[in-house]
């Protein structure tokens, strides 16, 4: 059934982080998510594929309650992070928030120095007791985030003067400055040319090994590359999630084929 | 007869307009894509050409015949009484006009009679001429252009040239009034230093204002020119208004662009604005009919001597003028900062009040810096409120609730006091200019800030 046993059994052992059952979103009187139904393991890079409009980033917003800030938007069914209610009243979205990290489509730097772009949520949350705390932790992030070489000479330039792809690493960093469970990205190359989402892919690949990443995607290669299971979405619903392999080499359902095969989407 | 000359010249015009337009069909053979341009674009261009040339003629020849006429009306007036000095000759003329179109004149006699005879064959022969020109001119233009229209003759674009022209003289025309204001600003400055024997220091430094209490004696006293208390007075005001302002307005911002809710802003946005439609004239008698009696009475009653004119009710009550300035521009500034910022901020974890905080205001402060300066140029400039409410007084204080004066009050007494006006001019149009510099200092400075803030984010 597996291309290759050794990774199915692999992701097998992986504990579920995420489990979303009978996820409905609306937007004023527009379904836009349909009865969704998954299960998102940890340490594992989960892809969300699906034609534009099918409902994908809806979804990822549903994941760290970002859809709260849009006033028409309501959601129904459950998301259970560790087993706990994430819409549970007494969930604070801003603590869930910075559990759950997330990197948008356009690099969005704040007009504020590259230093001062990482430390941001470091300094909101506290986590640093000192400044030669907070520089060990902006260099640590920015090391992760695969950019400190190009960066270390000019930390108090402003991040808004880097490069987009450069921009986009700055963005990653920033959010696993925070040190989150899991990280939300939602088309995280759309906006770079090819050498830097080669250089993003491999920094995504890298992370999986401490956080859970979830990943929006237009590009079926770049699901392919760097995830280990893959959700298909059409017209608001969970068509299929399975094996990333599985879903690109033989997929249960026929939607899943036309739109692998390029036919729908 | 100028009036049915200008009727004249529209008709023809628009003749000329629909002629060459079916020309120009006619030229095309029924295939219009044979010509270069679509036949209104040759309407267009005989249209423009008529009028410009039309109305070309009427004002030169219009201007031309009243130069004409009285030089040499006046001449003549000249030889008839060589002993009249030039009002008197004015005067006459105006006489000679009046008795020639048959309305009342101030006096007649032999000289104003025949004066009026010689005008009424100069007019008449200048109606003639004016006439015959414009008819010629039209009829000239128009016959250019209809001998134009063919199928490769370029409408479209030559119109588009002439409107270009039009469209340059008209900013030409803007620029040349604010040339010509800021050259007689400082032309007459220059003048009142003159005056004053280069004694710019006494008018920058002074302390003592009463420019006008010397001018019988024939000249300007370089002690009483002292400009300090006025802008002190216009500074105090200006400070007591922003201080009001700024705090109420930069708040009532953030408010309105990020906590209040759709309805809510539906609502107080509009009402804030449009305590900017509220003229200034009702903020001034509202500042010293209502305001400074309820303060001096609050004074009274807590025994603090407040004046009925002082400088805390002016300010107050034009800070509240300035609120909406402040606040609507501060509002946009900061519901231009990109949703991709908020968005950034909330995905660290970060509360709407740490990201109003730590993002969206930094990133809109040299928007709300400009917002602000604006206000100050509106406060530094306004007249008014200052006029009703702060008093006239030259008083070289800090306590608000003293009378004050500032430069724009001291300008409205200067002008429309009883001084003859060539006097009362000078130091008033000094006021002006000093104030102009003031006010321009501050709008560059707020553009830099705009300038810069563009740079940040796009």
């Amino acid at each position: 059934m597996y291309d290759d046993p050794k990774l199915g059994a692999h992701v097998d052992q992986k504990a579920i982080k995420i489990s979303a059952s009978d996820v409905q979103v609306f937007y004023g009187d527009n379904q836009a998510i349909k009865d969704v139904n998954v299960e998102i393991q940890d340490k594992t890079v989960t892809a969300f594929i699906g034609p534009s409009g099918c409902g994908k980033s809806t979804f990822l917003r549903c994941l760290n309650r970002m859809n709260d800030t849009i006033d028409v938007c309501r959601i129904e069914g459950s998301i259970l992070m560790d087993g706990e209610d994430i819409y549970d009243k007494r969930v604070d979205p801003v603590q869930l928030r910075a559990k759950v990290g997330m990197v948008f489509q356009k690099p969005n730097p704040f007009p504020k120095s590259i230093y001062d772009n990482i430390a941001y949520g470091p300094r909101i949350h506290g986590m640093a007791k000192s400044k030669a705390d907070l520089d060990v932790i902006v260099e640590k992030s920015l090391r992760r985030g695969a950019i400190w070489n190009e960066v270390k000479d000019r930390l108090h330039a402003p991040g808004t003067g880097l490069s987009g792809g450069q921009q986009q690493r700055l963005c990653i960093a920033r959010a696993i400055a925070t040190e989150p469970e899991i990280l939300l990205m939602d088309e995280p190359c759309s906006a770079l040319d090819p050498i830097a989402t080669a250089q993003v892919e491999e920094l995504i690949d890298e992370l999986r090994e401490n956080f859970s990443v979830v990943i929006v995607t237009h590009s079926m290669q770049q699901a392919a590359r760097v995830s280990q299971r893959t959700a298909f979405f059409h017209l608001g619903n969970l068509v299929e999630y399975d094996e990333t392999s599985k879903i690109f080499t033989n997929p249960t359902d026929e939607r899943t084929e036309s739109y692998i095969t390029g036919r729908i989407g | 007869m100028t009036a049915v000359l200008t009727a004249f010249i529209f008709v023809v015009a628009i003749a000329s307009f629909f002629l060459a337009k079916f020309r120009a069909q006619a030229a095309s053979g029924g295939e219009p894509s044979r010509l270069h341009s679509r036949p209104s674009y040759h309407g267009f261009y005989s249209f423009l050409w008529v009028l410009l040339s039309g109305l070309g003629v009427l004002i030169t020849l219009s201007l031309a015949s009243n130069y004409h006429i009285n030089t040499s009306l006046l001449g003549a007036i000249h030889d008839a009484l060589p002993d009249s000095v030039f009002i008197e000759r004015e005067l006459i003329l105006t006489d000679a006009k009046a008795i020639a179109t048959g309305t009342v004149a101030s006096k007649t006699g032999e000289v104003r009679e025949a004066i009026a005879a010689e005008y009424s064959g100069l007019a008449n022969t200048w109606a003639w001429v004016r006439m015959l020109g414009v008819i010629a001119g039209v009829l000239a233009a128009a016959g250019h252009t209809q001998r134009n229209v063919n199928v490769e003759f370029r409408a479209r674009n030559n119109s588009e040239k002439v409107v270009q022209v039009i469209l340059a003289a008209m900013a030409t025309i803007a620029v040349l009034t604010t040339v010509g204001i800021v050259g007689s600003l400082i032309f007459e400055t220059l003048n009142f230093f003159d005056k004053l024997d280069w004694r710019v220091d006494k008018y920058l430094f002074g302390t003592t204002w009463s420019p006008l209490s010397g001018v019988h004696h024939g000249s300007m006293d370089a002690d009483k020119v002292g400009a300090i208390p006025l802008f002190a007075g216009t500074l105090l005001i200006t400070l007591i208004a922003m201080f009001v302002a700024v705090p109420v307005g930069l708040f009532a911002a953030i408010y309105l662009s990020d906590f209040a809710s759709k309805r809510v802003r539906a609502f107080a946005k509009p009402m804030l604005e449009l305590l900017a439609g509220i003229p200034t004239v009702v903020y001034g008698f509202f500042a010293a009919i209502t305001v400074a009696p309820f303060f001096r009475n609050s004074g009274d009653f807590i025994g603090l001597p407040i004046s009925s004119e002082s400088a805390l009710v002016a300010g107050l009550v034009m800070g509240i003028m300035i609120i909406p300035f402040i606040s609507s521009l501060s509002d946009d500034v900061i519901n231009a900062v990109p949703q991709a910022m908020r968005d950034g901020s909330y995905g660290l974890g970060a509360t709407k009040a740490e990201t109003i905080r730590q993002v969206v205001l930094p990133a809109a402060l040299p928007g709300m810096v400009s917002a602000v300066l604006l206000g100050f140029s509106r406060a530094v400039g306004e007249t008014m409120i200052v006029v009703m409410a702060a008093g006239q007084g030259a008083n070289l204080t800090a306590n608000p609730f003293e009378a004050v004066t500032t430069v724009t009050v001291q300008i409205v007494m200067l002008i429309t006091g009883d001084t003859e006006a060539e006097t009362a001019a000078g130091p008033a149009f000094t006021l002006g200019f000093t104030l102009f510099c003031v006010t321009l200092l501050m709008n560059v400075l707020a553009q830099r800030i705009v300038r810069r803030y563009r740079e940040m984010y796009d």
